[in-house]
This record gives C-alpha cells, structure tokens and sequence, in this order.
C-alpha cells in the first residue's frame, strides 16, 4: 500500500531539522518522511484488527520527528521504519468505526495489566514498550510492527479500540485523542489545587493541546479560575469559547496572573502567582514562564512535548516548584476521588464542546507536504488541528 | 506688548497650521471658510525681581499677618510645593518654588524655627527621582534638608501618617498627611500654570488620601465637571474641593498659601516656530521646522522623547500673591485668565487639537495611550470657560501617534488597566464599580507607588474619568496617525489623515462642518460665548 513512513536517516533528520527553520515544507520534502509504496505489516496476532483509517490527525510530535527535532531518548522506545499518525478514528472491516487509544500498552503487548482494568497508558515500567512480540514501539504510530494512520490501514489491539456510534461524527472523533491529553494535563493539576480557595491555573499556549486543557479544566475542575496566554486571535477566540476565564497575548499571560493572584513581579518573576500553570508549548521559553508565573510550591504541568531545553532552575529549586510531566492518558482520579478512564472523559468532552470546530483542515495523504506545512505554521495560518482524510481510499 | 490671543477665520491663503503629534508635529491644511483656528496671546512679560516680588508678596499678604509675624521659634512649620507634574514642560532653573521656598527659609531662619518640614504634594502622582527634587528646590535645599529626612514626599498610603481633620456637609472626609494637619503653619508654594490649579485644591489633594480623593474624583463628579477651567460653579470637582477646603480652613493647620502665574513661554529658541503663527514663520522658521520635522521622524521615540523632556522652558513669573487661601486664589485667577483668555464666539462641529509629547502625569515618561485619552478629552478639550468649543455631539480631532508603549515605572498599573479594564469597558461608571477598588488596594501597585517611581495603583482611572465629560460631549473621537487598535481599544477611530478623520467625521456632522482648531502651544481657555 502507499503510506507515509519515516526510515531512520541521520541524514535525513539532520536535513530536515536544518530546512524547519527555514520552511516547514521544506522539511517535509527532503527529511526523513516519504510516501512510497510498503509492504503490508503481518498481523501481531490474537485480539488484533485491521484499521482503515478515515481522518488522521497530524500532532506536535510527529511534527518534531518529521522536522528531526525529537528527543534521542526515544531512540530505544520506537521502531523504524514506521508508519506515523496515532490520532485515528477509522473502521474495522466490518464497518464498526473506532477511535484510537494509541499507546501500545500491556495487553496490546502480551503482558499481564499492572492492575485490573488498567488503561493502556497506565503502569510505572515501561519494559513492555520496548519487549515483548512486538517492535518497540510507545504508541501505534511509532511502532513497525503496527502500522500508523497515516496509511490506508494498519493493526490496531482490541484493548487500543473504542468503538463509536453513528452520532459522534468523524471530525470530531479524530479531536479525542488530543482532548484526553488535555484532560489528562488538566487533571495533573487536581491534587495541588486541593482544598485551595479561588484556585487560578495558567495555561500557557492554546494550540491544539493547549485548547484540551482548557476544554478538560473547565469541565472536570470548574472551580479553577482558568487564565489563558494565546499567540493568536482564532486561540483567544477559542479558549474564551470553551470557558477560559480570561485569555490574554502569551506575553501578558504573567500581568494576568498577578491581577488575579495579587501579588508582586520581582525581578520579573511573580511572587506568587497561578497555583499550577499548564505549558502546553514545551520550549524553553515556555518553560522559563512557566517557572515565573507559577507560586512557590505550585506546579507546573508539562503539556507541550519539550526536547532538548536551556532553563534556568534556580527558581525552581528556591521556590520548591513541582516540575511534572503529562503524557498521553490513563486512569484518571478525579476531585471526587472516583477513577475514569481518560478517553471515556474525552469522549464527553469532545461532544460537549463540539469538538469538530478545532479540525481547521483536512489533505490527502499525497498531499503530506502542504499538511504538514500547514500544520508547522497552523498558528499563523489561524488554523488549529491538520489531518489526513483517507475515507474513500480504502 | 505681547498681543493677544485670537481668532483667525481660515481662508484660501491660510498657511497649513501646526498640530502636535506626541513627540512629532504635522501642518494640516484646515478646510477654508469654515475653520477657525484659536491662537493664544504671546507669552506676558515676566516680573524684573521675581524674588523681589516674592519678598514682598511675603511681607504684604492678603487677609493674613505677613510671614514673619506667624514665625516662632518653638513652631512648626511645613513648607509645601507641587511637583513635577508643574511645570510643564519644566522650567528653567532656578524654579519658582525655590525661589520661594529659599525666602521662606530666610524669614524662619531669622525667626528661629527649628522643626521644618518640607513636603512635596504628590497626591497619588508617583514620586519625584532625586534629581528632580534638585532641579524643583535647587541643591542648596536639597542637600540640607534631604539627608536628614526632612525634605520628603507625601504618601498617600502611610496610615501612621494621615489624619482626618473632619467631614463636609456632604459626608465628605477630609483625610490628609499628618505631619500638615498638625503643623502650626504650614506654607504652600504653587505653580499655577492653569486656572485649575492652586486654591484648596493645593493641600486637600496634593496630600489627600486614596480614600479622601475617592470623594470627587469619581466618574460622576468629573461628568459633572462642566468646566475645570473656567467657573468654579461649573465643576462637580472643585465644588468638593472648596467644601473640603472649608473643613480644612474650620479644623486643620494655619496656611499660608503663597501662589504663583507663569507666562506661556514654554520653549527654548530651538523650537521657536512652535510659538510663531504659521504665516508669520520667517524662512529660518520654516527651515528649522523642516529638519526637526524630519529628523524626529527618523528617531525612536525613546530618543524623542529624551530629546523633548529634556527641554527646559524658559517661563517667567507674571504675579506672586500670598495670604489667605481663597483671596490669593481669586487674584491669580485674575491672572492666569489674563495670559490664557481668548474670546470666541459660539462653538462649532468639529474641534481639532494636537496632542503633544507631555501632559500632567508623564514628566519624563511615555505619553502612553490612556494619557492621550486624558490630554485630549480631559485637559484640551476643557480649556475654555463657560461651554465647549466644540457643540454637543460634535466630533473631535485629535492627531497623536497613540503607540502601545507604557514606561513600567511610573506606569505598572496603567499597564493593567490597559490590558483588562479598557479590554472589558471604557465606560467610566462600568469600571469605577467593576475595577477600581481591586486596583486601588493592590499590594504591587502601593508598594510601587511608596517606594518607588509609580503612580498609584488608581491613577489610570482617574486619568480616564478627566476625560468623562469630553467622552459624554462627543459624537464621536478620531484619532489621525494613532495605531488602529490601540485607538480601538480607548473607544476612538482612527484615521489616517486629516482629510480621513473629516470624511469619518461626517456621518455625525455632515459634509460641510465647522472646525475650530485649538492652536497648542501655548495654552489658551477660549472664552466661549
């Protein structure tokens, strides 16, 4: 089948990341993703489906790969050559639609849950994402032995499957799987805001990312006063569509804060500050924020996928800031200290909000230069979520 | 003799006429046979021995002993001034207020007082940099008061440090500095550039609490404020104002009110075209425009503007009195109206004014964009006596780059208030009972404006309701040359040119308006009949 693929190329990665600082397009053209013919992956075995994919979404990791600027800690947790794209709503071969929890977790892998009725996404050894029958692989879109959207089919295990019925319309379904990230971010800042009177939490960047977390910390921590730091007039639009509290320019996001904490800027920094502050941009300008705006012994929920990043800790360390990943999803413990899994909330949350209003534009897959363009520059393009559409191709 | 100020019916043959543009000017062809532009009078001549005049106004007070026989040794004794929001631009050295204050020090030092305070009224103005303490009262104040704290600024937000002296009849608190509520004589030295000035306003504001100016200066009060420059009668403000005034006179100290008028000589012989009127530009005034235009059209502002504040005027003193409050106020009065009256008669559609690189509250600093809002609708549009210039409803001009740029020291708040309060509403009633409290009584702002450079966390609204009456008046405001959103974001429209604020213009006053244009500098109150 014709699919996009991504072969390891130092070359290519190093090609690719020189050409993004100059032209997103161009990176995709001559990096490490083509769209050639491959051989069909052989099914991994027992429990596993064929998945034609409908719309496939292109996210901020699998645009850091393409554009060579991923982290080489994954070298050891990905296959290659693989088939990108892991924000998937497609159909089994009997026609059921699906959407895609992508992270190829315990089952999927062959290996006993670590706790009954575990998420794909939940445990504390990853082993299992590098072992087992399968390539290694952290998600379906980095694994060889799978497949990836970003092809007119590929393998998907049925504890990766959330079947969906004819209401939920496909625009919408391919925005679940960001949305259960956001939630997922959103929910990471649940614990520090615990019996906190008038809880404020920043959210820094409202991208696609960005904009979940809003959408997850207005419906799952309402009491949160949730202020939002924006680059672009459609992200202030949205984030005040989805509840956000207030939405200023990413770089008045600090003299929002205060105003609402009361506090003093010293040197810059806050003196006090948000309770937990959401990076969902991931540099190291975002993250230096981060530190600045956030309260001593805050939180600050890393959303946006960082790589390599120079950053001051000295605040950090004096104002005894908790620095805390947030990736993909899981069981979440919600305020009330009952458990979901993430993607059940995101399926609520995606036909809560609509979610469709955040898919700016879909390509075919011969057409991976200009997605992936569009999506590199999605900001500026006053775009929000690029996919793929495949239906009629299968 | 200098002559007075004017009213010129613009023809065919009227040369463009000049109109500030922040730290920048233009000339604007104003349309003939139905503009008229208001000149004001040449600067008056100043007193020959203005520290004669000061010695005398001293000795011969009206309605009170003369200075030394209310000085003893076991007293007392406060010396006031204004700040550096007078004069503006800033007179050369030596200032007034030095001259002044050096006499009164003379008579108290021949009397033997010992406890000597002196204080600038800042009100809620931020506080002066030492180096304009020196240029105000001179080094030899300076260094012998300073380094031993006595030579210090008002603060509005020091508890231990205020004192309420008592209520007016309308509830009003009169609330102010503690050490002039219990001096035995206290002695304020003015500057009254404008007819607003001086008074009871020097003391019952300029060393008023938050809490005591949230008596007026509300957006009621200035929308009631007909007039801040002509009659008393007419301003909400000024009616508060003379009542505390009263509480003061009935329960606070002894005062000794020593005021000044200036004449409108504000600028150096380099920019003597900006005093000139435009036919009578000699070819060196052309010449000189030309290349001052051009070249701060290549500048960053920040070298504009140190350029521009770094200007010293040349003002002279046109009368010193000194005495009893009301009686020193109604003279100068007399005075300040002699240099800036011009008559005029009846108003027109449009009024046009340039705004210029200062105003009160930006001595050297930005002319940020809610300043420009203030400027315009609070001070230039109220420069007439009896009514506007311009009719009900009519549309005013303005011609101001309006750049989004704040100075952060002197201006935190405003900052804020541009972000959040203007984002939200520019009505004066809406944020005053949405906002103002919050920014009144944040933590950052006071600890800003008490220790150092900032205006007070409140200042932005109270720039914004000066500007409430002239925002009531108006049909519309435009702003030529200003950036698009941020002139949104005040309430305003932009507009390019002249001829695109007079097209704008028309959908509120039609095809063919009148237009009066307010000739800045100097300073004029039209006395519109």
């Amino acid at each position: 089948m014709r699919a996009l693929q991504i072969r390891r190329s130092a070359g290519k990665f190093g090609l690719a990341r020189v050409a993004s600082a100059v032209a997103p397009a161009t990176s995709a053209r001559i990096g490490p993703l083509e769209y050639r013919s491959i051989d069909d992956p052989d099914c991994p075995g027992d429990g596993w489906h064929r998945v034609h994919t409908r719309l496939a979404g292109i996210c901020g990791s699998d645009l850091s790969l393409v554009e060579g600027h991923a982290s080489t800690y994954f070298d050891d947790y990905v296959s290659f050559p693989f088939v990108p794209g892991h924000e998937v709503v497609g159909e089994l071969d009997d026609g059921t639609r699906v959407v895609l929890e992508p992270v190829l977790g315990h089952e999927a892998r062959g290996f006993a849950p670590p706790f009954d009725g575990a998420a794909p996404g939940d445990g504390d050894d990853y082993a299992h994402l590098a072992t087992g029958h399968l390539a290694p692989g952290i998600q379906t879109g980095f694994c060889c032995s799978t497949g990836g959207g970003w092809a007119p089919w590929f393998w998907a295990h049925e504890s990766q499957l959330h079947r969906i019925g004819d209401d939920m319309p496909d625009e919408r379904a391919v925005l679940v799987e960001p949305i259960a990230g956001g939630i997922h971010a959103a929910l990471l800042a649940a614990p520090t805001l615990t019996d906190v009177d008038d809880p404020i939490v920043a959210v820094l960047g409202a991208g696609t990312m960005g904009l979940a977390a809003i959408a997850g910390l207005k419906r799952y921590l309402p009491d949160a006063q949730v202020i939002v730091g924006a680059r672009y007039p459609h992200q202030i639009a949205l984030a005040g569509a989805l509840g956000a509290d207030e939405v200023v320019q990413a770089s008045k996001l600090d003299r929002a804060v205060r105003r609402s904490a009361g506090c003093h800027i010293i040197g810059g920094v806050l003196s006090s500050g948000a309770h937990v502050t959401i990076d969902a941009v991931g540099n190291s300008g975002s993250i230096t924020d981060a530190l600045r705006i956030t309260r001593p012994r805050g939180r600050v929920v890393l959303l946006g996928m960082p790589a390599e990043v120079r950053v001051d800790l000295t605040g950090l360390w004096h104002r005894e800031t908790e620095l805390k990943g947030a990736y993909t999803y899981g069981t979440e413990t919600l305020p009330d200290g009952t458990t979901a899994r993430t993607f059940d909330l995101a399926f609520a949350t995606a036909n809560h909000y609509e979610a469709e209003r955040l898919l700016s534009a879909t390509y075919r897959l011969d057409a991976h230069v200009d997605a992936l363009a569009h999506a590199a520059e999605a900001g500026r393009r006053g775009a929000v979520k690029i996919a793929f559409d495949l239906r009629g191709d299968t | 003799m200098p002559r007075p100020g004017f009213v010129l019916d613009v023809d065919k043959s009227t040369p463009p006429v000049l109109f500030w543009r922040g730290e920048g000017f233009s000339l604007e062809k104003l349309p003939a046979d139905r503009s008229r532009i208001i000149y004001p009078a040449e600067p008056l001549p100043g007193l020959d021995d203005p520290d004669g005049h000061i010695r005398d106004a001293l000795l011969n007070p009206h309605d009170m002993e003369p200075l030394p026989a209310l000085l003893r040794p076991d007293m007392k004794l406060t010396i006031c001034f204004d700040d550096a929001s007078l004069s503006l631009p800033k007179m050369r050295r030596p200032d007034i207020r030095q001259r002044i204050i050096e006499a009164v020090l003379d008579h108290a030092a021949e009397a033997g007082v010992d406890d000597i305070h002196i204080i600038a009224a800042l009100g809620l103005h931020r506080r002066m940099h030492d180096y304009e303490l020196r240029h105000v009262l001179g080094d030899r104040i300076f260094d012998a008061f300073e380094p031993r704290g006595l030579l210090y600024q008002h603060d509005a937000e020091d508890p231990d440090n205020l004192a309420v002296l008592g209520e007016t009849d309308h509830g009003e608190v009169l609330e102010i500095n503690k050490r002039v509520a219990e001096s035995d004589l206290v002695v304020y030295a003015n500057v009254n550039q404008v007819a607003m000035d001086g008074g009871w306003k020097s003391i019952t504001t300029g060393f008023a609490s938050y809490r005591c100016l949230a008596n007026h200066h509300t957006p009621t009060h200035l929308q009631e404020t007909k007039s801040l420059m002509g009659h008393r009668d007419h301003s909400a403000l000024h009616k508060s104002i003379w009542r505390l005034g009263k509480v003061l006179r009935d329960n606070g100290p002894k005062i000794f009110q020593v005021e000044t008028s200036i004449n409108t000589a504000a600028f150096p012989d380099t920019f003597g075209f900006l005093s000139k009127r435009e036919w009578e530009w000699t070819a060196k005034d052309r010449a000189l425009y030309l290349a001052t235009e051009k070249s701060l059209k290549r500048m960053p502002n920040r070298a504009k503007r140190k350029i521009f504040h770094s200007m010293e005027a040349p003002y002279e003193m046109t009368s010193v009195q000194a005495g009893f409050t009301p009686s020193v106020h109604e003279i100068t009065l007399e005075h300040v109206y002699e240099q800036h009256l011009v008559p005029v008669e009846g108003q027109t559609d449009i009024l046009t004014m340039g705004i210029p690189f200062i105003c009160p509250y930006n001595p050297e600093g930005i002319m940020n964009p809610i300043l420009v809002m203030c400027m315009g609708l609070g001070y230039m549009f109220n420069m007439y006596r009896n009514k506007p210039l311009v009719r009900d409803g009519g549309v005013i001009i303005m011609t101001h780059p309006t750049y989004r740029e704040f100075n952060p020291v002197h201006h935190p708040s405003y900052i804020d208030f541009f972000d959040e309060v203007l984002a939200d509403t520019t009505d004066p009633v809406v944020m005053a009972e949405k906002y103002e409290r919050k920014y009144a009584e944040d933590e950052w702002y006071t600890h800003l404006y008490r220790t150092g450079n900032a205006y007070h966390g409140v200042h932005p609204f109270y720039a914004w309701y000066w500007g409430a009456h002239g925002q009531q008046w108006a049909g519309k405001v435009i702003v030529v040359g200003g950036d698009p959103s941020t002139v949104r974001r005040l309430g305003f429209t932009p507009a390019s040119t002249m001829d695109d604020a007079f097209e704008i213009a028309s959908d509120v006053v039609g095809r063919s308006p009148s237009i009066s244009h307010l000739h800045v500098p100097g300073v004029l109150v039209a006395d519109v009949h």
